[in-house]
Formats: C-alpha cells, structure tokens, sequence
C-alpha cells in the first residue's frame, strides 16, 4: 500500500470545495434567460380534476405561461413507468396503473401535480400558482394497506382491481409446510416497518434548457444515474431521442436511493423548456420533497420460525404486504420482491423458506427504494425473529445465532441467493469483545439498583449488494443490464482522467477511484480526476446505488487500467528497447526489472501521443475503456450490538454503547468507509427510534416538515464504535463488497432488540418513541 | 422595493430587492454566494447559517431589510485566501462531510459554538449545541469529531495572534 493507495485513509480531494462554498449543486446554476417553474398540487389524496383555470394566473406579472397535465397528455409525453417486471403467482403480469406526468383527470396522492405555472423569477411563479384555481371532485381515499385491502376499499386504478399490483410468491410451500408441522417449536411476530422519508439534504432541483436551432436539450438534475435518466426520458418518456439529450447531474447533496428515480418535475421541465423556449429551473423545497419524493419501507408482516429440538432453525414462512403508495416508480416493484425476500434467510442455515409479497396501491406517495431497499425490510424479520426465538427458547440470542450460523461457502439458500463467502461468526466475536457481551449482566444488574432498565439486542444482517449480474437480474425482471462502464485517459503530459459511469453525491469517488490508480501506478491521486456525472463526458453507466460503486464501478476502472497499463508497458519496453514481460510499473516509472533502466510515465505518454516512435503497427494515444458486468451480487455481512438505558418514568431511551463490526472485504479508504457506516447506522437508528411518515385515513401526510417528521439530530445519537473483519470478495478482482447501505439495514434491529430485552415486552413497534416505550412498560 | 445596503465577507454591497427577500436569497441570487445553502422551508435544517455581525444565524429566516446595516460573513469568507479556517481544516481533516450540501451551515454554526464555550468543549455540549443543523450523511460522528478537533485549533491559533 502506497500512501495514498488502496487500504489508505486518505482525506478527500473533493472537500476543498465542498467546505468553502464551492461546491456546485443544480440550484447554484444559472443560465442565460432562465425562466422558473413552480408547480400547482393537489391538496387531496383522491379526486377527479373537473377544471383547471388559469385565466387570473396569466394575468400575473412576470408569468410565461401555465400548463396542465391535460396538454402534456396531448403532447404525447409518455407516462412514468416501472422498471422491472414482477410476475405474480398465478401467472399474470404485475397491473401498473397509468402514470402522466401532470395529472389530466384524476389525482392519487396529496402533492401531485396538476399543472405548472412557468415565470420570471421564482416568487412570481410561486405568486401565480396560488391563482391557478383548480375545481376537484374529492374521492373517497384509500391511505393504508388495510384501508386499501379491504373489501369495498376505493379504488386506485382500474388496471389493479383491489388495488393489488402483485401477489407474489418465493421458495418451497409444501416443503415449508412441512418443516412447520414437524416442529418441536414455532416462533411468531407480527411487524409493522415504518414508512421513512429520505430527506437528503439538497431538495431535488433540475433545470432543462432547449436549443431549437440543434433541437437538443440539457438537462441538469439531482440525480445518482443521469446516464439511465437519459435512457428512461428517451427510451420511454418520448422527449428527446438520446443523442439529443445531455442529462447532468454536478454535486448531488445525498441521495439514499431517491434520486435514483426519474420524477415527474425533471420531465415536466424538459416538455416546458421547449414549449416556451426559454431554460426552465424547478427547485423543489422541503414541503415538496415530503410529499413527492419517493418515500422507503411501509411492510406489515407476519413473520414465522420454525425449529427442532435441538435448536437449529428448520423453515420460516412470510407474508408481507407492501404499500408502493399511488403509483409504481421506477423500481418499485423490485424492492419488496427480489431485493427483500432474497434475503431472507439471514446469515442462517434455514433448509426451508417460503415467502409471500403482496404490493398494494394506496393513495400516498409513492413509495421505492431507500438506503438498503428491501435488506432492511428483510433483516428485521430475521433479527426480531431470532431475538424473539431466543427469549421463548430461553437461550442467549448470540448463541442462538452462532449455532444456526451458515460456516460453509458458497452457500445456496433456498431463495435464489448463493452467498460466496462470510465468516458470520468472526464479525459477532468482534463486536460482541467490543461491547463486552460478558459482563453485561452484571451492567445489567448495576443498572437497575440506579433505577434504569438496561437492554441489550443483537443483529447480525447480511446483505446483497453490487446489483449484479446483468443476466440475473434481466432472468429476474430487470429491464435494465446492472454492469458499469469506465474509461481511463492518460493525457499526453501523463495525468489522468478517468471516466465513469458511477456517480458520487456524497460517496467520496473523486478520492477512492484516484487511489486505485494511485495503487496501480504509483503517482499521487493529485495527478489523476474523476469526472462522472455528464452523458456528454461519459459514455454510459448504470450509476451509484445498491453500494455498487466499488464492487462494479472500481472493477471496470481497474478493467480499463489493466489495459492501459499493458499498452504503456509495450511502449515503454520499445522505448527501453527491453522486453515487454520484463518491464514493472513503480512510483510511476516503467522499469526494467533488475536494471536501473527506466522510463517515466509522462514520457511514455508522450512517446504515445507524439507517435514518432511506436512499436510498428501499434495506434497512437493512451485511453482504455472497459465494461464490467460482475458475476454474482457481493455479500457484506456484520453483527451489530446496541447496549441501551431506558428510563422508565418516562419512557426515554438513552444509548450506552453501539458497536459495529462489518466484513465490506478489503477497504479501499477505511475512514471513508467507516463514515458511509455512520451515516447508514444514523438512519438505521433514526427508524427505530425517531423516524415515522404518517398520514391520516384522508390521505394527508401529517409529518410534512422537519417540524413534525422527526430527522436524527446529533443529541439523538451516539458517537459508534466500528470494527472490521475481513473476508475477501471472490467476485472481483479488487475483493470489495460495498459499504454504504450496511449501517441501515442492520441497525433498526439491534435497537429494537435491546428495547425490548431492557423493558422485559417484546412487543414494541418502530419508531420506539417515548410514548411508545412507555406504554409498553405501564400497559 | 428598497435598497438594502450592508457588508458581506469584508465588502460593502447594495441590492434593490423586494421587501419580501430573504437574506438567503440576496446572497444566492443577488450576489451569487452559492454556498449558503437551503434544505428546508421551517428554518429547521440550518444549511443556510451564516454570521450577522459575528453570531450564527440562519438566513433563511431573515428578512433583507433585518439584515440592513449589518455585517455578513458566509462560507466563502472565512478562509484567509489559501488558508483554510482552523474549522473547514477540521472538517476536512476528520471527514466531517460527505455530500457537502449541510457543510457550510454545519462550519458556521460550528465556528460560533466554539466561540460562545471558549472555556472548552465536550462531546455531549457539541451534540446539544448542534441540534438547529441537520445532516443527512454523517450520522454526526465526525462532525462532533470535527468540531471537537477545532476547538482545539481555534485555541492555538487565538492563542498566536
């Protein structure tokens, strides 16, 4: 390891910007002649638009004009789709609901847009949207799973009778069955899993331009993906053909999976551009983002275990309803079907498991992927299940885990998923020492002669990550390849670019990629620039979710360096006039080995650029690309231990340690890693404890704001103790598995668990709020 | 409208704006000062703090005409040329940032806690103390770090000049 190579804790070249105030969000752009647009919602969950009139709006100063979701119909932009294909158990097709970008007849969720006032300057726009009066007819709303599936329930779209878009079914049932009957023991729970609200810093933004005399737009836009919002907007959207669109997306302030989707307001804004032929800018504030930003999560399920005598786990059966809210976004149907009961088997051995998924409408927000979608869902099941099994066994929970552990690898489980490699046990001895597991008896006891309840709760989540082999999830349903695309451009001076398809908002790519090329050749990461996020600059890619960056995205950089590599070490052998197989690359030079013969990168680039001596036949310049489409999905794994106080007066829980230990595979910048670990242990915490989208049986989302949805503070959180195991991933070279969804999917679990142990009741929903503790303490 | 006329990072500026402006957007859009930022609409979020004559506030919920007269430092003023804040060096040094976008407010907010506990600072004062700025990213660790870390900074350099 160099100093600033792969395993080095190297701070990030990309700060400097972001702490003086330089950083370049989609808000801070300007262009020449922009005009603003804000848009006319719906303030109910379910109504028909009788009429739309505009006419006191057009009168307002500075207004360009006003359109509705019937003339954006009557353009034949295309409606909002979802991406990937779920079949339900009886054999028919997932039934998607129609999805125009405004809405021309019938709204279905409160903050739907009906029409889009187009100014000026912002305030006249926001001025003038207040004008726009709207006639709607209210409908009886459906604002829960229940409410929704019941009978006589109102319904969404006629496409979905009953409002249920798939039933859908995964593993064994009559293998299930039977584990069940034979049993010498069965554990139940039923879990509700919150609905969360991403709430990434930075509010969506985009801004179209459209040039007539090329007929091509820009679009710039908050986006993880701006080569698939390219694709998406014209593949099916109708707005512009590929090569007539650049989609950027500049500094993105957090992402969490909802900007991976492709929004009604960035298709809105493109249409708009060139209906008035000016550049048109939409921020959206946060009221907004609450309400249209695909919010995460929303299962309840009814979970079951079964077990022999001896305590080994011998089936679990579930069903789960899941809420998508009143449309399918992008890759909505996914999260609950294949990236949640894939993943159900934990890190155990568990022969038999049979799930069921039913997706259902509800007149709220849509609802997809976030930070972990699906994994969380599917860990809490597994970890509430095997605490609760624990304490109706009356066994100690970590042993319990370790005895049923999955040691052997690979590992096929009965629900698609083969795990490569883990060593579950080495990550639960690391932080059960970290926490010293041992003596927390005798805390226990301590705590108690002061007056508080002291609990502590286990979870040992694994997950799938790198989102995967394209072949897999096309077999799956996909509709789109899952590899990732990368070019490496050494320039004739002998700096280098590198091109990629991932995208940082956050992620730290512009240090972490440069190391790898740091590692490989030997110069500083000053010398190498990332650039991404502009389908101008970079030819395609699948973008940054699923912690896929370092598994795919690095692997097809260290793909393209290979090939650089192997094309500078022939023109340095030339140069040299040495052998090929006899030149290694060290501290940026080209040497041969066991001479002092050498030749410095910049030269070689030179000698690649000037063409004046090549070896014969050889193409001048230096630039590699490569594609790489991994083999399996990755498999990070950990266990995660919360010690807790609660206070039972009121209900309050204090943190008394948390402790993480994570097998990511090998890290390429551990203190960026551990900060991506932060970051998901904070939200996984914020929805056990604080975090709660909640809407009334009207269809209101009554904790639209930072005032009454309650995000972690840093008072509401401990400071983390983290560790690392290390099994190294078989499936790239790099042996990385991806770190940035971990903290979220296995933190709830641990929280609630070490509740429940301190408060003596299992039954303890999420978010645990003081009121809710309290209650489960007093009755 | 009126004229609004005071000093941002050293320099007097003035701005013919609506009554209804706020300072946040006079620096956004009227002077181009991106890097105060706005993530919320219920002065909750605190990405928008700067300094009005040296206390940290956040700018989302003040009017232009409160501002009139009055001395404003924002992000992009507080490092000497090159020379970073002792705060932003922190932030840096401890990966007190991830996406960036809360950074600005989180620094200015920080800079005024360590200056309102020059007898010194804890963990659980920083973690109280920065409870009117949000971040998404971190999940605070580093920040506290960061701040912390700083502190101590503030104090040598105070103590050189």
């Amino acid at each position: 390891m160099g100093v600033e190579g792969i395993g080095a804790s190297v701070v990030r070249k990309e700060d400097r910007r972001f702490i003086t105030g330089r950083g370049r969000y989609v808000d801070d752009i300007k262009l020449q002649g922009m005009t603003y647009a804000q848009f006319v919602r719906s303030p109910h969950a379910h109504a028909k638009v009788k009429s739309i009139d505009s006419s006191e709006a057009m009168k307002m100063p500075g207004v360009v004009g006003v359109l509705t979701g019937q003339q954006i119909v009557d353009d034949k932009v295309g409606n909002l789709i979802c991406g990937w294909a779920i079949t339900s158990k009886d054999g028919t097709p997932m039934k998607m609901g129609a999805w125009p970008a405004m809405a021309p007849e019938t709204v279905r969720f409160a903050g739907q847009a009906v029409a889009v006032v187009i100014a000026e300057t912002k305030n006249q726009a926001k001025d003038a949207a207040e004008a726009v009066v709207v006639d709607y007819e209210e409908l009886p709303a459906a604002a829960d799973i229940t409410a929704a599936i019941k009978q006589g329930a109102p319904q969404l779209h006629p496409e979905a009778p009953g409002n249920v878009i798939y039933d859908w079914t995964i593993g064994d049932e009559a293998a299930t069955e039977a584990a069940f009957k034979s049993a010498a023991n069965v554990v139940s729970l039923d879990i509700t899993n919150n609905r969360l609200v991403p709430n990434a810093m930075e509010p969506r933004a985009a801004i179209a331009e459209y040039n007539d005399a090329e007929e091509h737009f820009t679009l710039y836009t908050t986006s993880q993906n701006p080569h698939v919002a390219r694709l998406v907007l014209s593949a099916f959207y109708n707005i512009a053909q590929e090569h007539k669109l650049r989609v950027v997306a500049p500094d993105v302030g957090g992402g969490f999976g909802s900007k991976i989707f492709i929004y009604p307001e960035e298709m809105v804004a493109l249409w708009a551009s060139k209906k008035v032929r000016r550049p048109v800018k939409w921020t959206g504030d946060r009221s907004e983002a609450f309400l249209t930003d695909a919010h995460g999560r929303d299962h309840l399920t009814k979970a079951e275990l079964a077990f022999d005598a001896s305590n080994k786990i011998t089936g679990l059966r579930v069903k789960t309803y899941a809420n998508l809210g009143a449309y399918m976004s992008l890759f909505s149907s996914s999260v609950p079907t294949y990236l949640y009961a894939t993943l159900l088997s934990g890190q155990y051995n568990i022969p038999n498991i049979f799930a069921e998924v039913i997706s259902v409408y509800t007149n709220t927000t849509p609802v997809d992927a976030y930070r972990g979608a699906g994994r969380p869902e599917a860990s809490f099941v597994v970890e509430r299940l095997m605490e609760t099994a624990a304490r109706q066994l009356k066994v100690d929970p970590a042993e319990l885990r370790r005895k049923n552990f999955i040691t052997a690898f690979p590992h096929q489980t009965p629900v698609i998923m083969a795990y490569d490699v883990g060593d579950f046990g080495a990550s639960l001895d690391s932080a059960m020492k970290a926490i010293d597991y041992a003596g927390f008896a005798a805390r226990k006891e301590k705590a108690k002669t002061e007056g508080k309840l002291r609990g502590i709760g286990v979870s040992c989540y694994i997950e799938a990550c790198g989102i995967a082999p394209s072949k897999a999830v096309g077999s799956l349903g996909a509709g789109v390849g899952l590899w990732e695309s990368a070019e490496v451009r050494v320039n004739p001076v002998g700096t280098i670019e590198i091109l990629t398809g991932s995208h940082s908002h956050g992620q730290g790519h512009e240090t972490t990629f440069a190391q790898l090329v740091a590692e490989r050749l030997g110069i500083p990461i000053s010398q190498v620039q990332i650039v991404h996020g502009d389908t101008d600059k970079v030819q395609f890619g699948m973008g940054t979710y699923g912690s896929r960056s370092a598994a795919v995205g690095l692997t097809a950089i260290l793909k393209a360096m290979e090939k650089v590599e192997a094309k500078a070490k022939k023109i340095a052998a030339h140069q040299l006039e040495a052998s090929e197989g006899d030149i290694v690359i060290e501290n940026g030079e080209f040497k041969v080995t066991g001479t002092d013969k050498s030749i410095a990168l910049p030269m070689v680039a030179l000698a690649a650029y000037t063409a004046h001596n090549l070896p014969d036949g050889m193409e001048p310049g230096l630039k590699e690309g490569a594609f790489y489409d991994p083999t399996n999905f990755t498999f990070p794994a950990g266990a995660y231990i919360c010690e807790l106080e609660v206070d039972s007066a009121t209900g309050k829980t204090s943190f008394v340690n948390f402790v993480a230990a994570d097998d990511f595979g090998r890290l390429i910048n551990p203190m960026i890693v551990e900060g991506q670990v932060h970051g998901g242990l904070a939200q996984g915490i914020g929805q056990a404890l604080l975090e709660s989208a909640i809407y009334d049986s009207s269809g209101q989302l009554v904790t639209a704001s930072f005032m009454d949805y309650t995000m972690p503070r840093a008072d509401d959180l401990p400071s983390f103790k983290l560790s690392h195991t290390t099994t190294l991933c078989p499936g790239n070279p790099l042996g990385v598995k991806g770190c940035g969804e971990a903290g979220a999917i296995g933190a709830s679990a641990a929280v609630i668990n070490a509740i429940t142990d301190a408060i003596g009741n299992n039954k303890l929903e999420m978010p645990a709020t003081p009121d809710r503790v309290w209650h489960a303490i007093h009755g | 409208m009126s004229t609004i006329k005071l000093t941002v990072n050293g320099k007097a500026v003035s701005a013919e704006v609506e009554d209804r402006t706020l300072l946040v957007q006079l620096l956004r859009e009227n002077l181009n000062l991106t890097g105060t930022h706005v993530g919320c609409d219920t002065s909750q979020c605190g990405a928008c703090v700067v300094h009005i004559d040296g206390r940290a506030v956040k700018s989302c919920t003040v009017l232009v005409g409160q501002a009139n007269g009055a001395n404003v430092t924002t992000i992009e003023g507080i490092s000497k040329g090159d020379e970073l804040h002792p705060m932003q060096a922190a932030f840096r040094d401890n990966h007190g940032l991830q996406c960036g976008y809360c950074t600005p407010g989180m620094i200015m907010s920080a800079i005024d806690i360590v200056h309102r506990h020059s007898g010194g600072l804890d963990e659980d004062t920083v973690r109280h103390e920065l409870e009117g700025n949000i971040c998404r990213c971190t999940g605070y660790h580093n920040i506290v770090k960061s701040v912390l870390d700083a502190a101590g900074r503030m104090k040598v350099s105070q103590a050189a000049e």
